[in-house]
């Protein structure tokens, strides 16, 4: 016997209803994606790299074909059973951040712990960890709408890794950032990876991310048009030296 | 336990928006308890005046008198069975005699019924002690009403010839000085009524120690009827029952008023739910994202809305209890031709807030701000969380 992938999806169909017509969003995507991955999802709008993303992270369920996440067919799984394979296992980080404004940098971070029913001590150890790892460890007590664009996203991937989480999906997660500071998270990510084992999906076009990837998933018209990993690592040319 | 924490986080980092919702919420809060205060505070007033002035703890009456019937009145008087007749020897009862009789006021005929009733009398609260006032003895004490003097154009001082018929028939008449216009709510003693002293009253009818009805005393057991010769007991509750209907009925009218109130602030936190669905979308996505089944998230929103009316509870008792507190020690004047509504209330209302009320109040405010806050949330169910993410409603 031999072990599944750790991600990996089969024949994988996507359809939405626009009007009259069907929309094929993904068109039969096999993939496999082994744990501990820096890989990418690329290619251009309307490729469905969101949509496979959505469905790897149980956010969405595929029309046909199946996705397994960790051992579970993502188009098995109940909404409780979906919101509890996020709840543990997987982050996510948007390309527009998705912090709730009305909590702090702390309970931004803290709130993916509370769903988990951690005590306070814990909870409190865990938070500091990870803005330190992103280095925000001064502005806990900011709320959102102080903070720059590259910090709110820190505080996105802070709130990802927080709970320590198998996976971490990252949409566009620099779309809305400037070149230092996307390369900063980028980065950042690429260390979490090294450190802590964390599978990195992403979807992108940016080419700054592009340049980080280990492995790159070109998507076009929802199939795979290449599967392409780096020997090595993702050490693009262009790529800055480490900063923070 | 995380979403009771996370609902009251959202609220009050809502700021501003939260504290206007909570603050209308609260003045339903305390308009209606106000409102409610209000009619029951009238209702108890009418009660206690007519009980006051009128009823006592009941009445003992010939059989032959319906106070409803004054074509029964020439017939019904009596002696006063010794069982009345030594309670009120004790103070705990008085004899009032009632006779058919006629006022000319600046030559005009008005029909009254002429009450005797014993000037030194405690029982009830009309000021007959002001029937002992020195009078000749061609001129009768007169206690008339306030709208007694406003139908007849009579005022304290005023003389007027007053007609009767004496126990044998025969009409006679004496002039009738008013001595006092008394200022009561309840018409029922004062609209058409003429009080006089019960010794004159009997004297000028010829009938020594008769009496039509006799007034207890609170605290008075009536005497059973064999005691009382036939007398008949009316308590309380037979007095009360025409007002008790009038309020049923003005319940209802208040009642609307409740709905009111009630769905102005149901309004505000409908209004306020659907906002916050459509403008916090993606906030739900987010959630959803974390790990937030829509199960949890309806149930967020739901008691964020719940929250609202707590809050307003609140809220409504930090300046309701004071402001409320304040009406029902001084009262709400009432404008002077409210007495002719045909309901016995004083000049002021005082508002009568029982712990029920306020309890009810707010326990039905906040059942309903509940479910009306759940309404919108069940748009969340069909929330697929992509389109959340994205802003868009499913």
């Amino acid at each position: 016997m031999t072990d599944a992938p750790f991600i990996y999806t089969r024949d994988l169909k996507k359809t939405y209803r626009m009007g009259l017509h069907q929309i094929a969003a993904l068109d039969g995507v096999t993939l496999d994606i082994a744990k501990g991955e820096f890989a990418g999802l690329v290619g251009p709008s309307g490729s469905g790299k969101t949509t496979l993303l959505n469905i790897i992270g149980s956010l969405d369920a595929p029309s046909e074909g199946s996705a397994v996440v960790m051992g579970q067919a993502i188009e098995t799984l109940t909404h409780k059973e979906a919101a509890r394979l996020r709840n543990r296992h997987i982050g996510f980080v948007f390309q527009t951040f998705n912090l709730l404004p009305v909590y702090t940098v702390y309970e931004n971070v803290e709130f993916a712990l509370l769903l988990l029913g951690l005590p306070p001590a814990q909870r409190r150890r865990k938070v500091m960890d990870a803005l330190d790892w992103v280095h925000l460890a001064d502005r806990a007590r900011s709320k959102p709408s102080q903070l720059s664009g590259g910090q709110s996203q820190r505080v996105a991937i802070a709130r990802a890794i927080v709970k320590e989480p198998d996976i971490i999906l990252a949409d566009e997660s620099t779309a809305n950032l400037d070149a230092k500071n996307s390369h900063n998270i980028l980065q950042t990510m690429e260390r979490l990876n090294r450190e802590l084992g964390t599978t990195f999906i992403f979807a992108t076009h940016d080419f700054k991310v592009m340049q980080y990837l280990r492995r790159t998933i070109t998507l076009v018209d929802g199939r795979v048009d290449s599967d392409e990993t780096q020997v090595g690592g993702g050490m693009g040319v262009g790529r800055p030296g480490a900063e923070r | 336990m995380i979403i009771p924490k996370l609902a009251l986080k959202n609220l009050l980092g809502a700021g501003l928006r939260t504290w206007l919702n909570v603050f209308v919420l609260s003045l339903s809060f305390v308009l209606i308890i106000f409102s409610q205060g209000l009619i029951r505070g009238m209702d108890q007033q009418a009660e206690e005046a007519m009980i006051a002035s009128e009823v006592a703890g009941g009445h003992v009456q010939h059989p032959a008198y319906d106070p409803f019937d004054p074509l029964t009145l020439a017939d019904a008087h009596g002696p006063v069975p010794p069982a009345l007749e030594s309670l009120a020897a004790a103070g705990k009862a008085a004899p009032v005699l009632v006779v058919q009789g006629t006022i000319y006021p600046q030559g005009r005929l008005i029909a009254v019924q002429v009450k005797g009733i014993d000037p030194g009398q405690s029982i009830l609260n009309i000021p007959t002690s002001f029937l002992s006032a020195g009078s000749s003895d061609d001129e009768v004490p007169a206690l008339i009403g306030q709208r007694m003097a406003m139908l007849s154009g009579l005022k304290a001082g005023d003389r007027v010839t007053l007609q009767w018929r004496d126990a044998r028939g025969t009409f006679d008449a004496r002039d009738a000085v008013v001595v006092q216009v008394m200022n009561t709510s309840v018409q029922s003693i004062d609209q058409g009524q003429v009080w006089v002293p019960l010794a004159r009253l009997r004297e000028m009818t010829g009938l020594p120690g008769e009496a039509t009805f006799v007034v207890l005393a609170k605290v008075a057991a009536p005497p059973d009827q064999a005691a009382a010769g036939g007398w008949v007991f009316r308590d309380q509750d037979d007095f009360l029952a025409d007002l008790r209907a009038m309020v049923e009925t003005k319940s209802f009218s208040g009642s609307i008023l409740y709905a009111i109130f009630l769905a102005l602030a149901m309004l505000a936190i409908f209004d306020t739910q659907v906002l916050a669905i459509f403008h916090r979308r993606r906030e739900m996505g987010t959630l959803m994202a974390l790990g937030f089944t829509r199960g949890k998230v309806i149930g967020l929103f739901t008691f964020e809305g719940m929250l609202n009316g707590v809050l307003a509870a609140l809220v409504a008792a930090v300046y309701g209890i004071p402001l409320l507190s304040w009406m029902a020690r001084t009262g709400w004047a009432l404008p002077a031709e409210t007495d002719s509504y045909g309901f016995p209330i004083g000049e002021r209302i005082f508002p009568a807030y029982g712990v029920g009320l306020v309890a009810g109040t707010t326990l039905l405010v906040l059942l309903v701000t509940t479910f009306v806050a759940f309404l919108p949330t069940r748009k969340i169910a069909r929330l697929k969380p992509t389109d959340a993410l994205r802003g868009r409603m499913t």
